[in-house]
C-alpha cells in the first residue's frame, strides 16, 4: 500500500515538475508557425512515411517552405502532389521522368510471407494484419502505397500493385481532340 | 390541371411507333440465365448460393447488404452452374460476379412470402419490407432499390407520389405498354406505394404522345379521387424527375437535394407494377418488358424478359439483325449507354434495347465551336454546356465544377442540339468520372492522415507507459531515498537514453 502511495506520489510530481518545464519551455522556445508551412503540411499525404528522407510530412513541409528540399520527394503524393507543390511554390519541376503510374498499393504474396511482422512495424497507418509467424495480409483500404513495407521483407513477399479497374471506379476517358483547326507546331525557343 | 413549363429541353424525331403498337410477347425460356450481384444503385448483393444448387422461381439467390442494396432472385427454376464473373451491361464491358443458372424448363415457383391480404390496412414497414425482400428497383433506368426510396415517408413530410410514364426516350415504349395492358396493376401498385409513403395524392404524368395510355389510364383511376392522370407536354427530358415534378407542380428542386425535399417521391410506372406483384402475390421482380427496336432489329418488338437473359438472345428472339448495327444501346438513344457486346445480361433497369444503324446515329465529324448558343439555350438544368466543354477540354476541371458540371444529368440534349457535333454530354461524363474519383481520393487520404495520426498517438502512449513502468520498477531501490529530484533524474535518463 505504502509503496504504490510512494509510486503514485513520485509519478504525479514527476508529471508535473516534467509538465511545468515543458510548458515554460514552450513559451520561451515558441516558434513563428510559418503559413506557407501550415499550407504545404496540408497538401502533403500526411501518412509519415518518411520515403522523402525527413522524419515525417510536416518537416518535410517545412524543408519546402524554406525552399532546402526538392518538390519530387514524396512517393505516395505522386505526380499529383509534384504538380500542385509546382504550381504553388512557383518552382519549375521537371515531370518527364516521373511517369504517372496511377495510385499503387502493396499486396503480400502469402506463400511467400514468413510472419516475421517487420512490415507491421514499419507501416505508418497500420493497413497490415498479420501475427508472429503467421501470414499477413494488407488492408487496401487503409495502404496509401508508401512502398516501405517492400524495403523491409526478408523474403521480397510484398510487392506494389496498381489498383484494378472495376465497375465502381471505370469512368468515361476524355474525348478524343476534336478536329478543330491545327495548331501551328511552334516549339518554345531555348 | 395547371402545367408549368420546364427550361430547355428539345424534340427529336421519337420512332416510337415502332413498337408503340406492339403487344408484350414472353420470351421463352433462354438456355442459360445471367444474374449479376449488382442491378441497382449501392452495394451488391451477397451470393447464397453455390454451384449445383438447385433452385426454383423466385427463390432468392443473393441478398441485399448494406443500407442501400437489392436482392435477386432466381427467374426460373433450374441448377446454378457456376458463379462466375461475366461481363456487365456497361460501355467499359468490364466483369463483374454474376450468378449463372442453367433453366430446367418447369418454370416451378418457390414457396414465395404470404400475399399481405390488406395492404391498405398494413404497417408502411411491412409493405417496405415486402418491396425489399422482391428486389425491387427503379426500372425506369436508374435502378434505385425502390424499398429505400419508400422509406422516405418516414424521414420527410410527403404530399404526393408523382408515377412516371413520361416515356420521353425516343424509340421506348415499354412503360407505354404496360400502362396499356396493365393498368389497373400499375393503379393498384400506385395505391400500395402512396399508402407505405403517407402521401395523400398520386399523380401520374404520361406524354401527350401517349392518347391510348392516358384514356386507359384515365379510365383505370376513375374510381379512386386521390389519383390523378396528368398528360404533360413532349418534350425530351420530361421523364427526369426533377423536370416532371417542376411541370407539374411549378417547383424546382435545388441542386444536390431530393425531390422528396418538396414532398414528392417519384416512382416509375413499372416499379408500381412490380410492387404489385410483390405485395398481392409475394412475387419478386424476375422479368421485365423490354423494348427492343432500332433500325437493325428484324422485328420491333416489346418483350416480357426474364432478368438474366443475354442479349443477343433476346436479339434472336426479335428475328436478328436485318442490318449491320453501328451501335447497340442499352436504354434510350438519349441517356443509353453503349453495349461493347452483346454478351451481356438483361438487367432490372435495362429498358430498351436499340440496334441503330449508321442512318439513325450522327457521326459527323466535330468542327469548332461557332459559339451560337443553342446549347445554353436548350440544357434544361441551366447549364452553360459550351463553357464547361471549353474549361473540361483543357483540364480545367476545378473551373468546370464551379459551373456546375456536377449537376448535369447527362440528358445529352446539348450535343443532340449542337451544329458543330461537339461531343459536349461525352465531356461532361468524363469530368463528372474524374472528379468522383479526385474526391473519393481526398476522402481516402483523410482517413489515411487519420490513420497515421492514431498511430503515432499509440506510440506515443506505449512509450510512455513503458518509462512509468521502468519507472515504477525503479521505484523500490530508491525507496529509502526522498522522492523528489533524485527520481526525476532518473526517470530523465530513460527518456534520454
Ligand atoms: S447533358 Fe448536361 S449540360 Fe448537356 S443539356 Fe443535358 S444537363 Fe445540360
Ligand atoms: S451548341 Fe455547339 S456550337 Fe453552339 S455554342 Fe454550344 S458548343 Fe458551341
Amino acid at each position: 500500500m505504502v509503496s504504490m502511495l510512494i509510486a503514485v506520489g513520485s509519478l504525479t510530481l514527476i508529471g508535473l515538475t516534467l509538465g511545468t518545464v515543458l510548458g515554460a519551455a514552450a513559451r520561451k522556445f515558441a516558434v513563428k508557425e510559418d503559413p506557407l508551412e501550415e499550407e504545404l503540411k496540408a497538401m502533403m499525404p500526411g501518412s509519415q512515411c518518411g520515403q522523402c528522407g525527413y522524419a515525417g510530412c510536416s518537416q518535410y513541409a517545412a524543408a519546402l517552405a524554406k525552399g532546402e528540399a526538392a518538390i519530387t520527394l514524396c512517393a505516395p503524393g505522386g505526380k499529383p502532389l509534384v504538380e500542385a507543390l509546382s504550381a504553388k511554390l512557383g518552382v519549375a519541376a521537371d515531370l518527364s521522368d516521373m511517369e504517372d503510374k496511377g495510385p499503387e498499393h502493396a499486396y503480400i504474396i502469402e506463400d511467400l510471407c514468413i510472419g516475421c511482422t517487420r512490415c507491421i512495424r514499419e507501416c505508418s497507418t497500420d493497413a497490415i494484419m498479420g501475427a508472429n509467424k503467421l501470414m499477413h495480409t494488407i488492408i487496401v483500404d487503409a495502404c496509401h502505397g508508401c512502398s516501405k513495407c517492400v524495403k523491409v521483407c526478408p523474403t521480397d513477399a510484398i510487392v506494389m500493385v496498381q489498383y484494378p479497374m472495376t465497375l465502381a471506379n471505370w469512368h468515361w476517358p476524355k474525348p478524343e481532340i476534336e478536329n478543330t483547326p491545327p495548331k501551328p507546331a511552334l516549339v518554345h525557343a531555348q | 390541371m395547371k402545367l408549368f413549363p420546364i427550361r430547355g429541353g428539345i424534340h427529336p424525331e421519337y420512332r416510337k411507333d415502332m413498337t408503340s403498337e406492339k403487344a408484350i410477347v414472353a420470351m421463352p425460356m433462354p438456355a442459360a440465365l445471367y444474374i449479376p450481384l449488382q442491378q441497382h444503385i449501392g452495394a451488391p448483393a451477397e451470393v447464397l448460393v453455390a454451384e449445383g444448387d438447385l433452385v426454383r422461381k423466385g427463390q432468392m439467390i443473393a441478398r441485399n447488404q448494406g443500407a442501400v442494396s437489392a436482392s435477386q432472385h432466381a427467374p426460373t427454376s433450374g441448377r446454378i452452374t457456376s458463379v462466375a464473373e461475366v461481363a456487365a451491361p456497361h460501355p467499359s464491358g468490364l466483369p463483374q460476379k454474376t450468378i449463372i443458372i442453367e433453366p430446367d424448363g418447369k418454370d416451378e415457383w418457390a414457396d414465395l412470402p404470404e400475399p399481405i391480404a390488406d395492404p391498405f390496412a398494413a404497417d408502411p414497414h411491412t409493405i417496405h419490407d415486402r418491396v425489399a425482400q422482391s428486389g425491387i428497383v427503379g426500372m425506369g433506368g436508374a435502378a434505385f432499390p425502390s424499398a429505400v426510396k419508400l422509406n422516405l415517408g418516414a424521414q420527410k413530410k410527403l404530399e404526393t407520389l408523382l408515377l412516371n410514364g413520361a416515356e420521353c426516350e425516343p424509340y421506348l415504349t415499354c412503360d407505354d405498354r404496360v400502362m396499356r395492358e396493365y393498368p389497373d396493376e400499375v393503379i393498384d401498385g400506385a395505391r400500395i406505394m402512396a399508402h407505405a409513403l403517407g402521401t395523400a395524392k398520386v399523380v401520374i404524368g404520361i406524354e401527350q404522345n401517349k392518347p391510348q395510355a392516358i384514356e386507359i389510364m384515365t379510365r383505370a383511376a376513375a374510381a379512386f379521387p386521390e389519383i390523378k392522370v396528368v398528360a404533360v407536354p413532349v418534350q425530351y427530358p420530361m421523364g427526369s424527375e426533377r423536370h416532371l415534378v417542376q411541370a407539374i407542380t411549378g417547383r424546382e428542386t435545388p441542386a444536390r437535394k431530393l425531390t422528396a425535399d418538396l414532398g414528392i417521391v417519384v416512382h416509375n410506372v413499372a416499379t408500381a407494377r412490380a410492387v404489385h406483384h410483390a405485395v398481392r402475390f409475394g412475387r419478386p421482380l424476375v422479368a421485365r418488358v423490354v423494348t427492343v427496336s432500332g433500325g437493325a432489329i428484324r422485328e420491333p418488338s416489346n418483350v416480357m424478359t426474364p432478368i438474366g437473359t443475354k442479349v443477343s438472345d433476346l436479339v434472336e428472339f426479335c428475328g436478328g439483325f436485318s442490318a449491320r448495327p453501328e451501335s447497340v444501346v442499352n436504354g434510350g438513344p438519349m441517356m443509353g449507354q453503349p453495349l461493347p457486346s452483346l454478351d451481356v445480361p438483361v438487367v432490372k433497369g435495362t429498358s430498351g434495347i436499340l440496334a441503330m444503324t449508321a442512318e439513325e446515329i450522327n457521326n459527323s465529324p466535330t468542327s469548332a465551336c461557332i459559339r451560337c448558343g443553342a446549347c445554353v439555350t436548350i440544357c434544361p438544368c441551366g447549364l452553360s454546356p459550351v463553357d464547361m466543354a471549353a474549361f473540361i477540354r483543357k483540364d480545367n476541371l476545378d473551373v468546370a465544377a464551379k459551373l456546375g458540371v456536377m449537376d448535369c444529368f447527362s440528358c445529352g440534349s446539348c450535343s443532340w442540339v449542337c451544329p458543330s457535333h461537339i461531343p459536349l454530354v461525352h465531356y461532361f461524363n468524363y469530368a463528372k468520372g474524374v472528379l468522383r474519383e479526385l474526391e473519393s481520393e481526398r476522402r481516402k487520404s483523410e482517413r489515411i492522415k487519420t490513420l497515421a495520426e492514431v498511430r503515432t498517438i499509440r506510440i506515443e502512449k506505449a512509450a510512455e507507459a513503458k518509462r512509468a513502468a521502468l519507472a515504477a520498477k525503479s521505484k523500490p531501490a530508491a525507496d529509502a531515498a526522498p522522492p523528489g529530484g533524485e527520481t526525476k533524474a532518473t526517470t530523465e535518463e530513460k527518456v534520454n537514453a
